[in-house]
């Protein structure tokens, strides 16, 4: 029950692209101790705004403390904790793998099997790009191990709840209803996982 | 008209209300000074060191409850206002700041005197700005005094490279509205998070209210009043919580904690309810935290979600103003007397008189605090630094007004003394302001005497003199073997020749015979006056609660025991 705690957590945050949004988030999740396992950025549909895919780990005292310092940054539009929701979830990897003559073929195969595409060939190594959820990614990269890999470059992971009908968004989640004040009733809060006394004079 | 940068930032703090800046130029500064020498509706106070800006901008706005403003030069003035700025994070104070950058081209080249202040200031201000257009700084300020003042408020910096504050002229033109989709400050809570609150009140029997400075903030000292006196529930106040109800009030039973009275961290102790107010379970208040009212149920009311359960799970947490929260649910509560537990309440008084103050052949410095309150007839602005002297004058004096203690608490920012009261008197001229200062905390802010002289701010500065790094001294003595390593003060000036340097009265006082003269003295001789009281030098802040334990672990003055009820 800690900061500690590998549990994962997906976050969506919509933002203002005003200069140095990123440093305030990142700031804010190193000072507070809370850690991120990826972040992702980009653009989104709407003008001046871009969206973040947070993946945080920790226990549920951290994830609420982290979404709701987020809501308080004020260039921070909406966040979403969507852990709970039916999403997609996608991750883009290139690998860089070494090759000889003899096993290329072998390479190609596995890279077949996943379903992932050769986007550059050299003369001792091969750029093999994926799409998928991380778990894909991982196996992939297993397999694909034992050949020597040069280079790894994931982007981290991008999350998007399933539309169901009425094409809910992201966004439509909320971080916590009590933040909200939507539904207001005492609603589950996590309890605490004991911040220790500080010894300060 | 067309105008400059600079110009339109002095049009725009004039939009804004503003009519003191607490600041100190520089090269990059330079323009808006230029700009500023010709609005005389803008009074500007020139300070010695640009910590005091920030802090004269803080007791400005704690005393007014308006925002404060100061201003500095980039690189070393900027960053001299990082302490100031931490102060007033800590503990939700709105001060706009205003710091020159290089110009535009230069930054990110170690140009002279060039520092990344809107990265420092980070993790110190509520938000910041960097304003790379002419045309962004009208919008910059109308937002910034918005973030600064609502919800709950902080700090805000904004950064104008010198060309943006003497390039281009522009159109003036003041933004109708703020332009801000990721901020909403809460206003009335959801009726049913006050209802669950309300239900809670209705069925405790042994409840307190736990006043903090949002009551302040908020300006609901009326209605914390009456929802006390509807039901009957003893109100202890947070140190920055002092005067959100009068100390004369039959309900306030005082100050929780390391350092707060022992009746009122006794009856958190064995309440059934503790409500919350504004207040955000600071380590000094709970102490160890698994043994905080631990019979207790708690209803949390905050503008800042995220103090919910950031310390102490709250049962009925509500989001919400807090004058706006009260008004929703004064009404639900019922009229009660609680007579038993308010007994309870009369009885721990009785039997643990944390006030007590016992007959010394040596001044005491709680004898000090006593005089001035009286002399004061608990209506004067306090302001103090950090330390011994700062929970002697919490403890000691007769608080009858809002926003008459003002002091540094989550920061504990010694130091803050001396400019947090210049910035007091500048906003309530009308107030007797009294600065208690640690010898400590006041050699680290004196020059700014000299601002005092220069603009006749009428501040009486006691010193309580005890030659020592006093609380430090204090910890040494409890917890390191009494090995008082760096805590005394030897070098120590002579303040009485000290003011007079600066060609204001001094006094020295040594007797407590003499405390009562010297502060009627003070407070006829017009202007600042800095009067010496030379303290005990071991004298001890009771009771405490040491660092991490609970109230079982209180010690309590020794010679207290069985002296009865004190003030009353
Ligand atoms: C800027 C700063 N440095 C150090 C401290 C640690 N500290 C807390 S209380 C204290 C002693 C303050 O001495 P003084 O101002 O003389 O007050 P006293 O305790 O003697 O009344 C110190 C050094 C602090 N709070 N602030
Ligand atoms: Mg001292």
């Amino acid at each position: 029950m800690n900061a500690l705690s590998r549990e994962q957590h997906t976050i969506i945050a919509l933002v203002q692209d005003r200069p140095g949004v990123l440093t305030r988030v990142a700031g804010l999740f190193r000072r507070r101790g809370f850690n991120i396992a990826s972040l992702a950025v980009g653009a989104s549909e709407q003008k001046g705004l871009s969206r973040l895919t947070f993946v945080v780990t920790g226990d549920q005292y951290t994830v609420e403390q982290a979404t709701r310092h987020l809501e308080k940054l004020i260039d921070v539009v909406k966040v979403s904790n969507i852990s709970e929701e039916d999403v997609v979830a996608r991750e883009l990897a290139l690998i860089k793998v070494r090759t000889t003559p003899t096993n290329r073929s072998e390479i190609l195969e596995i890279i077949n099997l996943f379903r992932a595409k050769v986007v550059d060939v050299g003369t001792l190594s091969l750029v093999v790009e994926t799409t998928g959820e991380e778990e894909k990614i991982d196996a992939l990269y297993d397999l694909l191990r034992p050949f020597g890999i040069l280079e790894l470059m994931r982007t981290g992971r991008v999350a998007m709840v399933r539309g169901k009908t009425g094409g809910r968004v992201s966004d439509d989640v909320g971080a916590d209803a009590l933040i909200m004040g939507r539904n207001g009733a005492t609603a589950e809060l996590a309890v605490g996982s004991a911040p220790g006394h500080y010894e300060g004079v | 008209m067309e105008m400059t940068g600079a110009e339109i930032i002095c049009e725009s703090l004039l939009r804004e209300g503003v009519d003191t800046i607490f600041g100190l130029p520089g090269g990059a500064v330079l323009p808006f000074y230029g700009a500023l020498s010709g609005y005389p509706k803008l009074r500007h106070i020139l300070v010695r060191h640009e910590q005091a800006a920030a802090m004269a901008a803080d007791g400005y706005a704690r005393a007014t409850g308006k925002v404060g403003v100061c201003s500095a030069t980039s690189g070393p003035g900027a960053t001299n206002l990082v302490t100031g700025l931490m102060a007033a994070q800590m503990d939700s104070v709105p001060i706009v700041c205003i710091t020159g950058q290089v110009p535009r081209a230069a930054i990110g080249r170690d140009a002279f005197q060039e520092t990344d202040i809107t990265g420092i200031t980070l993790p110190v201000t509520k938000h910041n700005y960097l304003v790379m257009d002419v045309r962004d700084i009208a919008p910059a300020i109308k937002e910034a005094f918005y973030i600064a003042r609502t919800g709950r408020p902080g700090p805000v910096l904004i950064d104008v490279p010198k060309d943006v504050l003497a390039g281009d002229k522009i159109e003036f033109e003041w933004p109708d509205e703020v332009d801000l989709p990721g901020y909403f400050p809460p206003g009335a809570p959801d009726p049913r998070q006050a209802r669950a609150a309300a239900d809670l009140i209705n069925r405790a029997e042994r409840p307190v209210i736990l006043a903090g400075h949002g009551v302040l903030i908020s300006r609901a000292w009326n209605e914390l009043q009456e929802l006390a006196e509807k039901a009957q529930i003893p109100v202890i106040t947070t140190l920055l919580g002092i005067g959100a109800m009068s100390t004369e009030h039959v309900l306030n039973l005082g100050m929780p904690g390391m350092h707060g009275m022992a009746y009122a961290s006794l009856a958190i102790d064995r309440s059934d309810l503790v409500i919350c107010l504004g207040a955000r379970f600071d380590d000094r208040v709970t102490g160890r935290l698994s043994d905080f009212a631990p019979g207790a149920k708690i209803i949390h009311v905050d503008v800042d979600p995220t103090e919910f359960n950031k310390n102490v799970v709250a049962d009925a947490p509500v989001l919400g103003d807090l004058k706006a929260t009260l008004r929703a649910l004064i009404p639900m509560v019922e009229s009660n007397v609680h007579l038993d537990w308010i007994k309870e309440t009369d009885t721990l008084r009785a039997e643990h008189p944390s006030l007590f103050i016992r007959k010394s052949d040596v001044l005491l410095p709680q004898q000090v605090m006593k005089q001035i309150s009286d002399e004061t007839n608990g209506e004067a602005i306090i302001v103090t630094g950090v330390g011994q002297h700062q929970m002697w004058a919490a403890q000691h004096y007769g608080y009858k007004e809002p926003n008459s203690l003002i002091t540094s608490g989550g920061s504990g920012a010694m130091g803050y003394e001396v400019p947090a009261a210049l910035g007091a008197k500048v906003g309530r001229p009308e107030k007797t302001v009294w600065s208690i200062a640690g010898d400590g905390g006041f050699q680290m802010t004196l020059c700014d005497l000299a601002t005092a002289v220069e603009n006749n701010i009428d501040v009486k500065y006691a010193i309580l003199n005890n030659g020592s790094l006093g609380m430090v001294r204090q910890w040494q003595d409890f917890f390191y073997d009494k090995d008082f390593f760096a805590t005394i003060y030897s070098g120590n000036p002579d303040f009485v020749k000290l003011a007079e340097a600066y060609g204001i009265r001094g006094i020295r006082v040594t007797k407590e015979e003499d405390v009562a003269g010297a502060i009627q003295e003070a407070m006829e001789t017009p202007g600042p006056v800095v009067v010496d009281f030379v303290v005990k030098e071991d004298e001890f802040v009771y009771p405490m609660i040491p660092a991490g334990e609970s109230v079982h672990e209180m010690l309590e003055e020794p010679e207290a025991e069985g002296v009865g009820f004190e003030r009353a």
